[in-house]
């Protein structure tokens, strides 16, 4: 039997040395991965805001009529949030009941009525400015933090709510200081339901006039 | 001599603190304690009529007088000094929530805007110094101190509060310092100025108000959410996270023996 080759305790430890540094290095790559996961996430959650920040900003900056003005924050909230769950989860259980066409109807005009009830608002926005701050996962999403400068006004905390569920990375709520847009929706839509009597083409006919 | 305040603390405390507790239902995906909803609501019609009739008008005209390229017109020197008013009782308040650097931070910017500031008209504290306020009131000493938040109310004329934060206003008046400092006219002076400065700010959030109170469906049950979910928010109660995609699973659940 073959003696192994003397090795000096040097060149052993420094082997072993070599080998718990391998081993740390492929244990912190394995441990970092999911973590460049999130961190790729939440930078993409984050420029998803930026980028409808500045579309955004665009519309209140170019000084077109209102009515128009409120027809492209229409386009832009299509286009970067999650219309459907947002109109779904503020029409609550009815939703469940309703028939996909009655719900495609409804979902339509709710997005006009999101565009004009906040699209309304542009006033204020005029000459401040919205700073995205950071992202950080979230429960099963993401949370994208910014701060909003108002003319006359304290800054103001507006964390956005970012998921790709939808196969698409789109926000589906926003909190402004704590008041939360979804829960708001949600006990708007309630009373307007409630004012109809549950009649969903009803509450539909309302929204396309409401906001 | 008799304070203003003195008889009517003791009866308002009275008054807030009676009263059921009742089990709180999750609404709109909050937590919503509001046995007295019933009165609130006849309260809130009030409000309703007394902002649409009395505050936004007279608030309107005052914010439609001047106020050109950022000077400070008359409106801001009065919210400034009605603010300022304030600080002292926010300094006796962080204190007794064991936070001195609020203290410290609103004692200072009282300090320098009293002084520079001419009497707290003016803000450089906020602008030059970098001290904006730092808000907090009775209400939230007692959150501190592990008082639970209660019932929702709907004041008069003061709107939206709860049965803690309605407690930390009547106490607010007791330990305010600026009415032990001064002589009777000179506190309801004071007073008379923070109230004008509360209205300022309605004129300064006009459209913020309007668009809730007058173009809401149920502006009672919207106010409430509202008040609720920032207030909390204020104090670091737990903010409200909505995950409707779990809601949606939850949706396509079949459940054959539900109807």
């Amino acid at each position: 039997m073959p003696t192994p080759p003397q090795m000096t305790s040097s060149t052993l430890t420094t082997r072993n040395r070599r080998g718990v540094l391998a081993l740390f290095a492929g244990a912190s790559a394995a441990s970092l991965m999911p973590l460049r996961g999130w961190a790729l996430d939440a930078d993409q959650a984050r420029s998803l805001i930026d980028t409808a920040l500045g579309e955004v900003y665009q519309v209140i900056n170019s000084g077109r009529p209102p009515a128009q003005m409120y027809r492209e924050f229409e386009t832009i909230f299509v286009r970067y949030a999650d219309v459907p769950v947002i109109a779904r989860s503020a029409l609550g259980p009815a939703a469940r009941q309703a028939d996909p066409r009655a719900l495609a109807a409804y979902t339509q005009a709710f997005q006009g009525y999101i565009g004009r009830k906040y699209g309304k608002r542009f006033r204020e926005f005029i000459g401040s400015k919205i700073e995205v701050t950071g992202a950080r996962p979230l429960k099963s999403f993401f949370a994208v933090t910014s701060v909003a400068y108002l003319n006359g006004r304290a800054p103001m905390e507006v964390e956005w709510h970012v998921s790709n569920k939808s196969g698409q990375d789109r926000f589906f709520n926003i909190i402004i200081e704590g008041v939360n847009m979804l829960a708001s929706e949600r006990a708007e839509i309630a009373a307007m339901l409630t004012a109809r009597r549950g009649d969903l083409a009803a509450l539909t006919g309302d929204l396309q006039a409401a906001g | 001599m008799l304070r203003p305040l003195s008889l009517v603390v003791p009866l308002a405390l009275g008054v807030i603190l009676a009263g059921c507790t009742s089990e709180p239902v999750m609404q709109d995906g909050i937590r919503v304690n509001d046995p007295f909803e019933s009165g609130n609501r006849r309260i809130h019609a009030f409000n309703k009529g007394f902002d649409q009739r009395v505050v936004a008008p007279v608030a309107r005209r005052v914010s439609a007088g001047g106020n050109e390229a950022g000077e400070p017109g008359a409106m801001d020197l009065v919210i400034n000094a009605g603010a300022n008013l304030s600080l002292p009782g926010k300094v006796v308040n962080s204190l007794l929530q064991g936070r001195p650097e609020p203290a410290i931070r609103n004692f200072f910017r009282f300090a320098v805007n009293t002084t520079l500031g001419m009497g707290g008209l003016l803000d450089p504290a906020g602008t030059d110094f970098g001290l904006p306020e730092v808000d907090t009131d009775f209400g939230e000493t007692l959150a501190v101190w592990g008082v639970p938040e209660g019932a929702y109310l709907e004041l008069p004329v003061l709107g939206p509060s709860t049965q803690r934060d309605a407690a930390g206003k009547v106490v607010d008046l007791l330990i305010d310092p600026v009415y032990h400092l001064l002589h009777r006219d000179a506190a309801w002076a004071a007073f008379g100025l923070r109230a004008a400065s509360k209205a300022g700010d309605r004129a300064r959030f006009g459209d913020t108000v309007d668009s809730v109170l007058q173009d809401s469906a149920d502006s009672y049950a919207q106010l409430r959410l509202i008040y609720l979910m920032h207030r909390r928010h204020e104090l670091n109660q737990g903010g409200t996270e909505i995950d409707p995609y779990a809601d949606a699973a939850a949706d396509d659940v079949i459940d054959p023996y539900d109807p």
